[in-house]
């Protein structure tokens, strides 16, 4: 059983932050790594990339927005509770190496996975700038943490409630034109805007790193669950990845899959809002 | 008159009762139903208790068989389970999924000139009685060595290694990456073939011998195989599998709605998502389904997807019935719950709709040509032949290699060109000091009491080692 020490509400509670006591994964996790999670007996295997991990508490953290029955049921869980199950660490970890500059941009939730990977790179010596994107101010998470992990943090939001008004992809072009040694980016956060981010970077020529999210069960290569198309080849994102080059994933599949069994998911998550609710 | 007599004499094997065809094939509840201890005792006595039992041979772990079956047959069903424990910690495991007929009941002198005797059913039995109504004492153990062993890996080869030096006083402990303790036993293997009950009794019955398990730690990622010497571990049994499943390689193969069989097996068996909504796994149901390949594997798939409601169910498999490897016993029951066999088709293309869902498959027909390498025929496209297919599932289950999770972080111990770990046949020693490696991972896949023979064997070059060193 893996208990949890901390619990925080972000993005207007839609956003929850759990640290949680496993000592063998903290060991050993690396940035861009993920773990899998159960929350209890009947539940689901869910994939969360890990946003903070401290090997001297023995406690890794996630983040992750509520958006179906198994991240609500996650939700519930109060400090003191336990998941089940927590397996990893899992996938390959980010490469980090000094390169010079780089960018990082974070969309949503993905914000919570880039920031040790974005920490990472500047521990290594790279000069980093972050973007981070929301719809809305209140969405925004973050911010603090990923200012202390950057030489220059941009913040954007769809809505114009809070820094510049409009998508990361915008603030990514103006960097990439007035800055022309960028030589890597890396991306995460929902599809269309990895999908985007990595259409503008091959039209700069410049290096992306994008971190994948398809459907996964065991998270160990022995189902296939995750398959995803890299320079048209099948590549299982829990082993082979979950980071892979950016120019070469074919997101249009990836955004597909994600959507198989998402009638199931719709069901499932209204029938634990009705019986929360009753 | 003599033939009155041997009639008389004669008893008939005893047919193990099965839940009827059109009733099963839309439960998950086991297909045979047991022995009851008259019929058990009755099929003992079939048994000629041969001097020199060709029965024991064939069998992968050298149960004693004559020996087992002697206590059924004067009713001492406590006996037999615990002479059965001296040579296989996993008997319930055993009496449902070897395939018999090609091992002790292939061997049997009585199945000369009639049926053999029911060794499987009575092992079975044994078990079975045991778990209902027995005492729950354990078989002796030797006192503790203060050696330890680490078994990486659940599935039968790691359980028998970790049943036969518990047993030998060594401190066992067993990794399993997975939440739940079994390996192919929990999720491949169908509850309808052998209930997870069952196999977690088996899991239960070595932890309360002394075997420590350790789920959700992967081998490779939560801790490399360094660390477990580091961590004082003395000796390494590696018994993985060979889970990384094998795809066709075809255009379209990623569309919804074509699963691999391990995938497929996972979400129903281990997941149970065959009773989603009440838990949270997700599990594709086809109306129309296609299975590829021909093996046991292939097997489960279909009456898997028969039982989750399939309209359809076909076995799309480019040679012929006589090529198709898996047991005889398990095409018949597929047969008989009405799953069809689609022969001599090999599928060329997955086609889809907008959303990316599988509508079905462009195909060719296949005629046999000479045989190949191994001896069986292979089959050639027939020109001119191409067809379509409509389907809505396709579950691919055309084999499975070595998992490279384990291996890859593993630069000293040496692969074959398949990615298999190289492991002496008669001890099971890898060329890695102090680390062993049997069934699946070695073989390749092949069936749960080979993975289990190779247990036994490397459990006795550990044991040697673990007391005399190399």
């Amino acid at each position: 059983m893996f208990k949890i020490v901390r619990r925080e509400e972000m993005a207007e509670g839609t956003v929850i932050l759990n640290e949680i006591e496993a000592p063998l994964i903290a060991r050993k996790a690396k940035p861009g790594q993920f773990v899998i999670l159960k929350a209890n007996e009947e539940g689901e295997r869910v994939p969360l990339t890990m946003a903070e991990t401290d090997s001297e508490k023995g406690t890794i953290t996630i983040i992750y927005m509520v958006v179906g029955k198994s991240t609500a049921i996650f939700r519930d869980l109060k400090v003191g509770d336990e998941y089940q199950d927590v397996i990893g660490p899992l996938g390959k970890a980010t490469h980090l190496e000094n390169v010079g500059n780089v960018v990082c941009v974070g969309g949503g939730t993905g914000v919570a996975v880039l920031h040790p990977i974005t920490r990472g790179l500047k521990d290594v010596g790279n000069h980093v700038t972050c973007i981070i994107g929301a719809r809305n101010k209140d969405l925004l998470i973050l911010e603090e943490q990923m200012k202390a992990a950057s030489h220059d943090l941009r913040v954007c939001t769809d809505d114009g409630s809070y820094g510049r008004s409009g998508f990361v992809t915008e603030e990514l072009k103006d960097i990439l034109d007035s800055d022309k040694d960028i030589k890597l980016v890396v991306a995460i956060g929902p599809v269309p805007m990895m999908k985007f981010v990595s259409k503008i970077t091959k039209e700069y020529n410049v290096k992306t790193i994008v971190s994948l999210n398809p459907i996964m069960v065991d998270g160990t290569g022995m189902c296939g669950g995750c398959r995803v198309s890299v320079g048209g080849e099948t590549k299982f994102a829990c082993v082979d990845g979950p980071e892979f080059d950016g120019h070469e994933v074919d997101y249009d599949e990836l955004a597909k899959r994600l959507q198989a069994y998402s009638e199931d998911e719709k069901k499932c998550y209204e029938d634990y809002c009705a019986l929360e609710n009753a | 008159m003599a033939e009155k007599k041997e009639k008389k004499e004669k008893i008939p094997r005893q047919p193990m009762p099965e839940q009827k065809p059109e009733i099963r094939r839309r439960n998950f509840e086991e297909v045979p139903i047991g022995y009851t201890p008259e019929t058990a005792m009755l099929e003992a006595s079939r048994c000629l208790q041969c001097k020199k039992p060709s029965c024991v041979e064939g069998c992968p772990v050298q149960v004693d068989i004559p020996g087992f079956i002697g206590f059924i047959k004067d009713g001492d069903f406590t006996g037999a389970i615990r002479h059965l424990w001296t040579k296989n910690s996993l008997p319930a495991v055993c009496g449902r999924v070897c395939p018999q007929e090609i091992q002790c009941e292939g061997r049997c002198v009585v199945g000369k000139k009639g049926e053999p005797v029911a060794i499987g059913n009575l092992e079975r039995f044994a078990a079975d009685y045991e778990r209902k109504n027995g005492s729950g004492d354990l078989p002796p153990k030797q006192s503790p060595t203060g050696k330890k062993v680490a078994v990486v890996g659940s599935g039968p080869s790691g359980l028998t290694v970790a049943g036969d030096l518990v047993v030998k006083g060594h401190d066992v402990t067993v990794m399993e990456a997975f939440h739940k303790p079994g390996g192919v036993l929990v999720y491949g293997i169908p509850e309808f073939r052998l209930p997870k009950e069952i196999v977690f009794s088996e899991v239960n019955f070595l932890e309360r011998l002394g075997a420590k398990v350790e789920c959700n730690t992967v081998v490779g990622r939560t801790v490399s195989l360094d660390e477990l010497f580091e961590e004082g571990y003395d000796a390494v049994y590696l018994g993985v599998g060979a889970g990384l499943p094998r795809f066709m390689n075809l255009p379209g193969e990623n569309l919804i709605g074509i699963l691999s069989a391990n995938e497929y097996l996972t979400r129903a068996n281990l997941m149970k998502a065959y009773r989603f909504p009440e838990v949270d796994t997700p599990i594709p149901i086809g109306k129309d389904v296609v299975v590829l390949g021909a093996g046991n594997v292939a097997m489960d798939s279909a009456r898997t997807a028969m039982r989750l409601g399939a309209d359809r169910v076909r076995i799309v498999y480019r040679r012929s019935r006589e090529e198709m490897p898996a047991r005889g016993a398990e095409i018949h029951h597929a047969e008989e719950e009405g799953i069809e066999l689609f022969l001599l088709t090999n599928p060329t293309k997955f086609v889809g709709n907008e959303e990316g869902r599988l509508t079905g498959m462009e195909c060719l027909k296949m005629e046999l040509g000479e045989p190949d390498e191994s001896g069986r025929r292979s089959p050639v496209a027939i020109e001119g032949s191409e067809f379509h297919m409509d389907c809505d599932l396709v579950i691919v289950a055309v084999g499975s290699g070595a998992n490279p999770l384990l291996t890859q972080s593993t630069p000293d111990m040496k692969l074959n060109k398949w990615g298999y770990i190289e492991a002496d046949p008669e001890t099971g020693k890898t060329t890695k000091k102090g680390v062993w490696a049997g069934g699946d991972i070695v073989t390749g896949a092949a069936t749960v009491i080979l993975a289990m023979g190779a247990g036994r064997k490397a459990a006795d070059s550990i044991h040697e080692y673990l007391t005399w060193g190399w």
